[in-house]
């Protein structure tokens, strides 16, 4: 196992030396150095000569790719893509062009991502998979119809009514719990219950519905049958058969999440005040802040990485004839 | 039935727990307690005094640094009073041998403004480790090891703190700090051009950082300013070049306040920056207030300043303040709350909500809530909606001291030129554009339409007939009536273009507006102005970008038409007027005149006016050029003026001493609470809605014994 994941390790090197060029390209080309140190510096009474120094302060003085003025490997290594790029390889991500440093800011951030991400990801999970069982097991009766419908209307709705809704029912009208806010120790529960529930209740729709369909596929199998024909109850049979057998399609979607939970989520998150990762994203495009956007896209590139090899380990904890090779 | 006995008693610990403010955002430790709520929308990027410039920062740096000079907080037109100084500073003029001249010298002969100013002693700084001192009187934290600082994440984590006296030697730092090549002061070219020495010393300073380690401490104190010098201990003089009156609003900003040398040193040490232990992040003061808690995103917290020297609230005001209740706390001590609270809202529904159920004591009105909020009377009177009015929720309006305008690029060929036709095209389209409804319609009626580049409340806006603008409006029955279509269309057609054709070739009139507009709210706005375009038969381009290209755009003069906006930096007309001097031409000169308007004889007036006091026995002649001023604009009408943003805020019952004010940052010291009513009413606001708990639970109750019995059928048939 440890020779493969290295393999897979070493195939992440050109991903993300890829993912480091494209993100460059990209942020560079809707913005100039220029354009980043009018951001920074403000609108008001910025010189020409104000614009230039920030740039030579910062390194975006030099040329983005190749530095045709330099020698040797200069030509390469003295651009600005050599300079903001390569630290990244080691873990330092430096400071965001408002002089913070960013490890320490993402490190601040993702407490409260995780707190909200965390649970929301688990009990949605329980809840879903419970559910479609519930339907599995009432299939091709009314409930396992009503149900469908249900789950096709709430996948229907934005992510953003179940929040707005969610926060003007609990929070405003009924009073029971703050309308948004984050507090550490045993004060955060308040804060964290309204939006955990407002995560499992928006993802029923579409997973629910995913998982039915695998576990009405999976239920029609001659080993469940058997499990019957054995006198084992009907909760045991999708509990402990049709679930397991089902598994694999399952955690390819679910695994891969799992290190991406750090990223946060933007919308929760902004509506509910909590100060996680999911928005520093979007405020560095905002303030044209590149070295925390290519902080941020490297770091989601890495994670994205480690959840697939981590699916495909997790593979063979539930398929045993899954081998690494 | 113990599963049923179970669920009621979860039931009555339940409605135990929820007996009242369930919903707190706070920690209940707070309750009753001389703290104010408030909110933030964007992260305040600056808490340096030398950097910090927009509005989101100075709602915290002004509470903590303390400039030589503040505005009086009731007193309009805004007055400039002494913070820490003594006296609000007269300059003296010198003539180019360093004569003494008198106060109203010819600016011609002004070689130097000298300004002393003298700050009171026994003033002291907020506790803080950087004044921390062992017994040999030696500073405790400095020279730290990384070793050292590794147990230390935050100011809270050193042991000890210290303070001392505020002296002259730190207003002189903060002042070499604008030149600082690692700080990057909005200002620096600015004042450069002012303060004398100040562009050499910032030369002489990058060349040093250039020279040092990576973000090793530069020692200011070894570089001299000759335009600012030490007198004595409470004493220091600035000497500008010139004569500018403008220079006391400037001492009352934060780039003037004073940083004490040791803490730009403490703050210097290797890798105290990692730990965001610098003074962007934690500033340090001799204000009423001081940062004990920064977390951006999230919560912000004020503290009362235990050192602070002491002020009282202030006992004159303007006609009205009595009556509303402003000098009821007349010569009280100040400040009267002892923490504020910022929580980052960065959507407006929850700030909106948690302000309704009282847990923020003022906010603003969005534009979402405005309707729940506010009501427009039949004559466009504004008032608050019965469910204000029920709660105790006051209203406060007042304009702001800021404009909005259309621009034109007086260097397109078009629409720009001081020709009489280009004129007369600009003049037509001033008279089109119907700004009133322009603010009925997308701004709630909040905003008057403005007939200079001059706000209320600045020396010189008129009011009545002779403040309004002769070339867009009649004055019929004693109000401002726009000009009818029949004149727009009239000058169009002088101007040659007749029914939005070219005179001698018939092409029609295509006009391009760049604009940064691009969402659905602004299409809205777009195509009402395509409409306002259309009544003169004008084709309207509208060419949306993105924020960069645009200014790009403006700044190469590559634009047509274009929307802007300015605030104040503080009340002179000056702050205003310059916006259209030929000396701040965008393309001629990187300014702030981004129509690159220049006509000399503005010019000329400009000169003159902003050299002069608007008090004293100049006032009078100062007021008699704006006026000259503002009739050339609007003749020449390089902007078209659109409108004066009304800020509309609503404050709780509890919140007394609340008012308006655009400059004057420092406000958090006078704001008063009324605790126990505001307990009181949350109390009442956020009673618990129970019964979905209970029908919860019920519903739990009922089902479980359902499926238990499945359960054991289940197992009994297995």
């Amino acid at each position: 196992m440890l020779a493969y994941i290295v393999r897979r390790l070493l195939y992440a090197l050109p991903i993300l030396i890829g993912v480091n060029l494209i993100t460059f390209a990209l942020f560079f080309v809707v913005n100039t150095p220029d354009d980043m140190a009018r951001m920074q510096l403000g609108v008001k009474r910025v010189t020409p000569e104000a614009i230039a120094k920030w740039k030579a302060e910062r390194g975006y003085d030099k040329p983005l790719f190749i530095n045709g003025s330099a020698a040797g490997v200069g030509v390469l290594t003295d651009t600005i893509f050599f300079d903001k790029s390569a630290r990244m390889f080691a873990g330092d991500f430096g400071r965001a062009e408002d002089g913070r440093d960013i490890a320490r800011e993402i490190r601040t951030r993702m407490g409260p991502s995780l707190a909200i991400a965390l649970p929301t990801f688990v009990l949605g999970l329980l809840v879903t998979v419970s559910f479609a069982l519930l339907l599995t097991f009432f299939r091709a009766s009314y409930l396992d119809f009503w149900g469908v419908v249900l789950c096709v209307a709430m996948m229907s709705i934005s992510g953003l009514f179940y929040i707005i809704g969610g926060q003007y029912l609990i929070s405003k009208i009924w009073k029971l719990v703050p309308i948004s806010g984050y507090g550490g120790g045993l004060d955060a529960w308040k804060f964290l219950i309204l939006p955990m529930a407002i995560g499992v209740i928006s993802g029923i729709g579409s997973s629910a519905r995913w998982y039915r369909t695998i576990f009405i596929e999976e239920i029609s199998r001659d080993y469940v049958r058997t499990a019957r024909a054995k006198g084992l109850s009907e909760v045991t049979v999708l509990f402990r058969h049709v679930l397991r057998n089902a598994m694999i399609p399952i955690l390819t979607g679910v695994v891969v999440v799992i290190p991406l939970l750090f990223m946060g989520s933007l919308l929760t998150e902004s509506f509910f005040g909590i100060p996680g990762l999911g928005s520093y994203t979007i405020d560095a495009i905002n303030a044209q802040d590149f070295a925390v956007v290519r902080a941020m896209v490297f770091i989601g590139s890495v994670l994205y990485i480690v959840g697939l090899i981590l699916t495909d380990i997790s593979y063979t904890f539930v398929d045993p004839r899954i081998r690494f090779n | 039935m113990p599963l049923l006995r179970l669920a009621l008693l979860s039931l009555l610990s339940l409605l135990a727990a929820c007996s009242s403010e369930q919903n707190e955002p706070y920690p209940t430790a707070e309750r009753g307690k001389n703290i104010l709520y408030s909110a933030f929308t964007d992260r305040p990027k600056h808490l340096d005094p030398v950097q910090s410039y927009t509005e989101d920062e100075i709602t915290f740096t002004a509470q903590i640094y303390e400039p030589p000079l503040q505005y009086h907080y009731l007193k309009r037109p805004y007055t400039l009073i002494p913070a820490t100084s003594e006296a609000v500073p007269v300059p003296r003029y010198v003539d180019a041998q360093g004569g003494e001249l008198p106060a109203d010298a010819p600016v011609a002969q002004i070689a130097h403004s000298v300004y002393e100013i003298r700050i009171r002693p026994g003033i002291r700084y907020q506790p803080h480790p950087a004044f921390a001192t062992d017994s040999a009187g030696e500073p405790l934290y400095r020279d730290l090891s990384r070793e050292q600082l590794r147990a230390i994440e935050t100011l809270a984590d050193f042991p000890k703190t210290g303070t001392r006296e505020l002296v002259a030697d730190d207003y002189i730092y903060e002042i070499k700090r604008l030149a600082h090549p690692r700080l990057h002061s909005p200002i620096f070219s600015m004042m450069a051009e002012r303060i004398v020495g100040l562009r050499e010393l910032g030369t002489a300073l990058q060349g040093e950082a250039k020279a040092l380690p990576a973000g090793a401490w530069l020692d200011l104190d070894r570089f001299p300013l000759t335009g600012v010098t030490r007198v004595d201990r409470y004493t220091y003089r600035i000497t500008l070049r010139g004569k500018y009156p403008q220079f006391a609003y400037w001492l009352a900003m934060p780039f003037f306040a004073p940083v004490p040398r040791e803490v730009d040193r403490f703050y210097s040490q290797p890798g105290m920056a990692e730990k965001n232990l610098t003074l962007d992040w934690y500033p340090v003061g001799t204000g009423p207030f001081m940062l004990t808690h920064n977390n951006p995103n999230s919560r912000m917290v004020l503290e009362r300043n235990p050192n602070f020297h002491g002020e009282t609230y202030p006992c004159t005001g303007e006609p009205g303040d009595e009556a509303a209740g402003l000098l009821a706390d007349c010569g009280k001590p100040l400040p009267f709350i002892d923490k504020a609270v910022f929580s980052r809202e960065k959507e407006s529904i929850p700030y909106w909500n948690k302000f309704l159920q009282g847990y923020y004591d003022a906010s603003g009105i969005s534009s979402d809530s405005f309707d729940q909020a506010v009501r427009l009377g039949v004559g466009g009177d504004v008032q608050l909606s019965d469910e204000m009015r029920e709660k105790g929720i006051s209203l406060l309006t007042s304009v702001r001291a800021s404009i909005f305008y259309m621009g034109f690029n007086m260097l397109d060929p078009v629409v720009g030129g001081l020709s009489e036709s280009t004129t007369k095209l600009r003049q037509a389209l001033s008279i089109v554009i119907d700004q009133e409804e322009f603010i009925s319609i997308f701004m709630n009626g909040r905003g008057i339409a403005a007939t200079s580049p001059l706000p209320p409340g600045i020396f010189g806006y008129l009011e009545g007939e002779a403040g309004s603008n002769p070339v867009v409006y009649d004055w019929v029955d004693g109000r401002a009536q726009r000009k009818p279509l029949a004149v727009a269309k009239q000058l169009l057609a002088e101007a040659g273009w007749p029914d939005g054709r070219n005179a001698t070739s018939g092409e029609p009139l295509v006009l391009n507006l760049d604009t940064t507009s691009g969402g659905m709210g602004d299409k809205s706005r777009l195509d009402w102005l395509t409409r306002q375009f259309a009544k003169l038969d004008i084709q309207l381009v509208v060419r949306s970008t993105d924020f960069n290209r645009f200014q790009e755009k403006v700044r190469k003069g590559a634009v047509q038409l274009y929307y802007l906006g300015w605030n104040a930096d503080y009340p002179d007309p000056e702050n205003f007027l310059f916006l259209l001097a030929g000396s701040e031409g965008k393309v001629a000169k990187s300014g702030e005149n981004a129509s690159n308007y220049a006509n000399p004889e503005f010019d000329r007036l400009f000169e003159r006016m902003k050299n002069m006091e608007s008090e004293g026995p100049r006032g009078a002649e100062r007021l008699a050029i704006i006026r000259q001023s503002i009739a050339l604009l609007q003749h020449d009408a390089p902007w078209i003026y659109g409108f004066h943003p009304k800020s509309y805020t609503l404050g709780h019952v509890w919140l007394h001493n609340r008012k308006p004010t655009d400059v004057g940052n420092n406000i958090l010291k006078y704001q008063r609470l009324d605790v126990a009513q505001r307990q009181r009413l949350r109390q009442e606001w956020n009673r618990p809605v129970l019964w979905p708990l209970a029908a919860a639970l019920v519903l739990v109750a009922v089902l479980l014994p359902a499926v238990i019995g499945y359960r054991r059928r289940e197992r009994g048939t297995a």
